[in-house]
Order: structure tokens, then sequence, then C-alpha cells
């Protein structure tokens, strides 16, 4: 996001999405964030389907998906037919505003909502065509979930909610123990295997959320607004650590956001409006001022 | 916090799953038990209203139970001594009437049987407590349901983990229940009838009750069970994870 420039003491302020008012004059400035926002967002458009690859490039493809949710006697479409490539090792976000059937699109990818028409495929296999034992597999080995109410299991410590993946993988007890403790480690809790969600904070329950995600090593994460539920510093923290494990572990990121530090770390931005695809941007077009994480960091 | 992250973000992924992972999705029934026990001991006051139900109409089963074996030792005693008694009559009068004897024992077929009905209707109401409880704990527990599903979890192994509780409540429950059951029928009859009566009992039977009273109440606990279970089980993953308790 660029610079603003604040209207009434003239000072060029850097904006996260998160500043409101002018910290030397306390001028309102939310009018500006919102059109330096406009602009970011409108800045580069482009048509989602990319025939010059070839399709073993792309780890989730979408055809032609719909879903229409009958409410009673109306019928309300939540997608209309979108296509949309994900390439292997692409950290994508998808944004739009509620109701804008972000969640429906990104629920038809994790393989936990049928599509009324239309088809998504992952890894080359349409996921109509599985069986619900299979179904179960792909979401156990393939796919890392992260929400953004975290949804551990509150009975369960941090370790024991990490291994429980594993335990539906069928690992060995001991090679869980020591993979569920090295996925903390990874996402800083190393010292906290044996508390229950509730005696942690939001931004390390959600951090064991990432490691639980991890557990069977996916190819995709799939997180459904993982900043949603955090505070600034934390949900930096969060997408740090999804796009260093999108560039260090390789891990295909799909991430459906309204958060615009988001943007940042994204390769490819999804815009959705009304259950198609609006446009999509690449991040090289939306010419971000990158490495701004430290320093909100140190401020905030 | 992002020190090593790289590197061990590299490692987390490069331990990839063919070697030691088959193509199999498993929960297997130790660590279900294991999980069911906590949903049990986390919510103690529930499992524990739930398990009284279980717990009183176990109870009155086994009391009804222990009052017919009581009653069969007092009507023994009773008819030793009638017939001591006709005996002596007989060697007078050299009769053999006792009044009312027939009509004693129609009655107290009729008593058992209405008390069986009670009985019964009590289970009844007992299930249906259960079942309305592991409905209550389905409901609170969608987004959990929804977040199993999504870490692989098969529809098998959501109703395993409820029945599993289930049937851990049933048999607590019904343990307590026919303790008390047993334990209090006898006090009383012992108590009416003669502090002896324990001496007298016929034990085989009152064992072979207090057996049949627990596999009963662990019977009714595992079939109140399988309703909400698989309601829970049959939520799509996507509107389990939906729902706001």
């Amino acid at each position: 996001m660029a610079n603003i420039k604040c209207p009434k003491c003239s000072k060029e302020i850097e904006t996260w999405g998160v500043v409101t008012v002018c910290p030397d004059c306390g001028a309102d400035l939310r009018d500006q964030v919102a059109e330096a926002e406009r602009i970011t967002v409108q800045r580069a458009a482009e048509i989602v389907h990319d025939e010059s690859a070839t399709t073993h490039e792309f780890i989730v493809r979408t055809r032609g998906l719909t879903k229409v949710y009958k409410m009673g006697e109306v019928e309300v479409p939540a997608l209309r037919g979108v296509d949309l490539d994900v390439r292997r090792g692409e950290y994508l976000s998808i944004m739009g505003p509620s109701g804008s059937g972000k969640s429906t699109l990104f629920n038809m990818i994790g393989g936990l909502d049928k599509p009324t028409s239309g088809s998504c495929f992952i890894d080359e296999v349409d996921l109509a065509q599985l069986t619900a034992f299979e179904l179960a597999w792909l979401r156990c080995r393939k796919l890392g979930y992260i929400f953004q109410t975290f949804n551990l299991i509150p009975v369960m410590t941090a370790l024991e909610n990490v291994t429980l993946p594993m335990i539906f993988a069928g690992m060995g007890t001991d090679e869980m123990m020591e993979r569920g403790r090295m996925l903390l480690e990874l996402v800083g809790l190393g010292d906290r295997l044996n508390h229950k969600p509730f005696e942690l904070s939001g931004g390390q329950q959600q951090r064991v959320a990432v490691a639980r995600a991890l557990a069977n090593s996916p190819s995709i994460i799939l997180a459904d607004e993982p900043t949603g539920n955090l505070d600034l510093t934390t949900g930096k923290e969060i997408i740090a650590l999804l796009k260093e494990l999108n560039v260090g572990g390789g891990v295909t990121v799909i991430s459906a956001t309204h958060d615009l530090k988001m943007i940042d770390v994204s390769d490819r931005i999804v815009h959705i409006r009304d259950g198609a695809l609006e446009r999509i941007e690449h991040r090289h077009e939306i010419d971000l001022e990158v490495g701004r994480l430290g320093d909100e960091e140190a401020s905030g | 916090m992002m020190i090593n992250v790289r590197e061990l973000a590299k490692r987390a992924v490069e331990t990839r799953t063919e070697e030691r992972l088959g193509e199999q999705i498993a929960l297997p029934w130790s660590a279900a038990f294991v999980i069911s026990m906590r949903n049990v001991t986390i919510r103690l006051g529930r499992a524990a209203i739930t398990a009284s139900g279980i717990v009183l109409g176990i109870a009155f089963l086994s009391y009804i139970w222990t009052a017919k074996l009581s009653e069969d030792v007092i009507e023994r005693d009773m008819a030793r001594r009638a017939r001591l008694t006709q005996i002596q009559i007989q060697s007078q009068e050299s009769e053999l009437v006792i009044p009312g004897q027939e009509e004693a024992e129609e009655e107290a077929q009729a008593r058992n049987a209405r008390q069986m009905w009670l009985v019964v209707m009590s289970l009844l109401v007992c299930a249906v407590g259960i079942s309305n409880s592991m409905l209550m704990s389905v409901t609170e527990r969608f987004r959990e349901i929804g977040t199993m599903k999504c870490l692989g979890a098969l529809d098998i192994f959501i109703v395993r983990l409820f029945l599993i509780e289930s049937i851990v409540l049933g048999v607590l429950g019904s343990l307590v229940g026919a303790f008390i059951g047993h334990v209090g029928g006898l006090l009383m009859y012992a108590w009416k009838g003669g502090w002896d009566l324990p001496a007298k009992l016929d034990w085989p039977a009152m064992i072979f009750y207090l057996v049949l009273s627990i596999l009963i109440g662990t019977f009714i606990a595992f079939v109140a069970a399988i309703l909400p279970a698989k309601r829970a089980a049959q939520m799509p993953a996507a509107a389990a994870l939906r729902s706001e308790i």
C-alpha cells in the first residue's frame, strides 16, 4: 500500500490499512486510506485462464464451478461459474466482500462442499469422483486447514491437537510425538506443548493451528481468514509464518482474506464479487513496499 | 520466533509421507477411547447428569429384582411355617386346606407385572434422557466435529467417539445404579423381614440379576446414542464448521 498525505499538515504517512488518524495533527484519514486501498486493488487486472501454462503446473483447477444454495423455496446462487488455476508453490489470496462467495469457493477447493455443477481438480483428480474415504484421505494428507476461529479441539493440549491428524494417518506414537514437537517448535511454541487452547493467546492458538495444518506434510494449506481474529502484530506473525512455509517449504498457500497485509506476501490476488471472478492481480503489478513488517512490529 | 523457520519448514515438509504411511485412514480404538474419556472428564457435570438417568433407571430395575428374590425368601419362610402348622392341624382333622393361598399368589403375580411395566417405562424414559443429552452434546460440538472432518476423520470415527462416550457413561451409571438398587433393596427387606435374609438369599440369581442390569444399562446407553452419533457424523463438514453455538 502506498503512502498517503495528511490533508491538514501534509505529513507523509505509511499505511497498512490500519492508520485512520494522522499521528501529528490527529486529522481523520479514513477517506484517504480508503482511496489508497481502492487504488491498490484496482491497479492490475488479468483474465484467470492462463492457457500458456501446462496443466501439470497447477495444483488446483476449477472449471465452471457453480453453487446454488436452497433457502426454502428461494435459490441463492453463491458461485456463478468460476475458472481458477492455482500454481504449485503459489501464495494465492482470495479477496472479496462478505457474501461474495469467497468462503463457498474455499470450501469447494477444500472438498468440504460439493459444487452444484462444474468440477474442482486437485492434482488433476476430480473431487466429485472421490468416495467419502478418498476425500477423507485427501483432507488428511494433502490439505491443511487454518480457520479464522482457530478451531482447535478445546479438550486437547497443543501437542494432542497437532498430532490428531497424524493419528488419522496411522502414524506410530513415538514418531507422532516427535513430529508434533518439531512442528510446535517450528511455530515457536516449543515451550507450550501441554497447554490447552484456552491457556494460549489468540496468536498462539493460530500458530498451533498452523502446526496442525502441517501435520501430514500437505501440499496445500487452505487458510480461511487466518488473521481475522488476531490483532495487527500477531496477524503479521501468522502471515510471515505462512510466507516462510510457502517459500521455505514449497507449500501452496490459498488464503481467503480481507486482510490487506496479506497482499504484500501474495503471489496473486484473486478478487471475487457476486460469485464470479472479478479480476486477478499479480504481485509484481501491485508494486507494494515490502519490508514494512519489521518496522510496523517495532512501532506496534 | 522466525530464526530457524525456513530451515525447520524445509524439514517439516521434506519428511514426506510415502514410506511411513500406507494408504489408510484410521482411528484406533485405543486413541478413540482416550479422546472420548477426555470428553467425558472435561464435561464431568453434564456427564454426571446424563449418567444419573441411567443410575436411577437401573437402580429401580435392580431394586425390583432384589425385592422379588427377597420376597421369595420370605414366602418360603411363611410356607414352611404354614406347613408346620398344617401338619399340626392334619394330625387333628386330617384335611389339607390353606385358605387364601391361591388368591395371594395371583395378587403377587399381578403386582410383579405392574412393577415390570413400571421398570420398562422408567428405562424408556432414561433412554430418551440419554438420547437428548447426547444430542445436546452433539450440537455443542458441531464445530469440533467439522474440524475433525477437515483433518481427515471419516464419519465412522465420529460415530465411534460418541458411542464410546455413551457406553462409558452407561457402564458407570449402571454399575452405580445396580449397586444402589441391590444394596438398597436388600437393606429394606432385611429391615422388614429379619437380618438373616442375606444368608438365605439365592445368591447366584442375585449376581445374575446384577450382571444383567449392568448389561441392560449399557445396552440402553448404546442404543440411545446411535441416533445422535449418526446425526453428528452425517453433518457435512462445511455446514458443521459454519454453525455458531
